[in-house]
């Protein structure tokens, strides 16, 4: 019975497994329409409307892809802090499933951020990596991810997991910026490249960045919702699972 | 009972635990000296690449060691069952976070005063007792807040062996970055350089408020 207590299951049966399935799902078809729509003006503003970059050519086009990636990545831990946060101040299981969700979709988008970033590094650096502040740290915040993902799936769904999980996301995303800072300090002495200078940027750029980085967030908040239903769903069927067994 | 007797108290436990059956130490100390051997072949050490590799082998060896001596912490409690007593006593949670960290403290403390006089023996690094000293205890601190905390967390799983590394590497890397520079500093005096040893105070004090608010829901049952 003792074990049996530690699942969530057991302990609050009925809450947040309110028979909502029926429900035709508008929100999810809007934003999911959005991000469409999003994305077809964002690839046509990448390819078609912005200008090409004088000094870096044709692959400085990624950086449309690689920003709002980066943005969303970082936007998925402070979602992870969030609900860690939300979860240990109300002990509502909903809080934890936005954390997990946000903590899944956040991990995609810094690989693919990393990926990106080291694609555009090598045709204008003409390097794979640099131990640079930022690309170290968005490196150090995909561990962190990973060891989230790890640290969740190894303790599996119940209360001691998603406390652990809201400790974790706490103090990473204190813990980055720190790591960002002495990273920086660390490498005061070395001559950095620098990543994207802002200043002379003409507004085509600028808005076709800005187009892209809201196509991005819409999509983000897209695609979790679908994972917070996955992890409701998930959370129902152990549920169900227990009371059969 | 006041809040610095509790901490005794269970500080004074593991002390004598660790003294009767002296795991934590001699695997610990000898897995130090073991990294260091090691390094020694990994990297050729020689007078001119001294100054660049030494601070981080000695790093490198003490956060591996420390490592193994904080998944212990309370995966052993857990084992006989005696956290569940210790969390029924009525007793403060930061007292056994306090109590536990002092604890590893302590015990990664012996490891580092034995594995630095073998080093500087081993690399040939002139030993700068009186300036690593704040350098080595401060870095230790740092690395044992996150770690006690952690370990909590992966004592919980069934593979904490594996878990508490990846948990606890890129949480601690500011106090690694500060404290490879503060040693490499006293061996060639580089100018410019932040204040290591300030920062990583400022590190000890962020990680050790943080981590003793965060210790109660750890281990909340």
């Amino acid at each position: 019975m003792a074990l049996a207590r530690k699942e969530t299951t057991i302990e609050q049966p009925g809450v947040g497994v309110k028979r909502r399935a029926t429900r035709f799902p508008v929100v999810s078809l809007v934003l999911g329409t959005l991000s469409l729509i999003g994305m077809m003006i964002s690839i046509w503003m990448i390819f078609l409307y912005a200008p090409t970059d004088a000094v870096q050519g044709q692959p400085q086009r990624i950086f449309y892809f690689h920003v709002p990636m980066a943005w969303v990545g970082m936007l998925g831990f402070v979602m992870v802090a969030v609900g860690g946060i939300g979860y240990l101040r109300t002990r509502d299981e909903r809080w934890d499933w936005v954390a997990r969700a946000s903590a899944e979709l956040g991990a995609v988008f810094i690989t693919l951020t990393l990926i990106t970033g080291s694609i555009w590094g090598r045709t204008t650096w003409g390097t794979w990596w640099t131990w640079d502040a930022r690309l170290t740290t968005t490196l150090i915040l995909w561990f962190i991810y990973i060891g989230y993902l790890m640290l969740r799936s190894y303790m599996g769904r119940t209360h001691a997991s998603a406390r652990a999980g809201a400790v974790l996301a706490i103090i990473g995303i204190i813990d980055v910026p720190i790591i960002y800072e002495s990273v920086n300090w660390w490498r005061t002495l070395h001559p950095s490249a620098e990543v994207g200078v802002p200043g002379a940027l003409p507004p085509s750029v600028v808005l076709t960045l800005m187009v892209s980085l809201t196509t991005f967030t819409v999509f983000y908040c897209f695609l979790l919702l679908q994972l917070y239903q996955l992890q409701r769903m998930q959370a129902v069927a152990q549920r169900l699972r227990a009371s059969v067994e | 009972m006041t809040f610095l007797a509790q901490v005794l108290a269970i500080l004074w436990k593991d002390i004598r635990c660790e003294l009767r059956s002296k795991q934590t130490w001699t695997g610990m100390g000898l897995f130090a000296l073991l990294v260091l051997v090691i390094f020694n072949f990994a990297f050729d050490l020689r007078v001119d690449n001294k100054a660049a590799i030494a601070p981080g082998v000695l790093w490198v060896a003490f956060v591996f060691a420390s490592l193994l001596g904080l998944g212990r912490t309370i995966a052993a409690e857990r084992e006989k069952g005696s956290m569940d007593r210790l969390l029924l006593c009525p007793v403060d949670r930061k007292a056994i976070y306090l109590a536990k960290l002092l604890g590893n403290l302590l015990f990664i403390g012996v490891v580092e005063i034995v594995a630095l006089p073998v080093y500087a023996a081993l690399f040939n690094v002139p030993l700068f007792a009186g300036a690593l000293l704040p350098i080595v205890l401060l870095g230790t601190l740092g690395i044992a807040t996150i770690g006690t905390l952690f370990s909590a967390m992966a004592a919980a799983t069934r593979a904490r062996e594996l878990l508490l590394p990846v948990l606890v590497f890129p949480l601690i890397v500011p106090v690694v970055i500060s404290a490879v520079r503060a040693t490499g500093s006293l061996i060639v005096a580089a100018p410019n350089e932040p204040p290591w040893l300030g920062l990583i105070t400022a590190f000890d004090v962020i990680f050790l408020s943080m981590s003793m608010l965060m210790f109660a829901y750890v281990i909340e049952e």
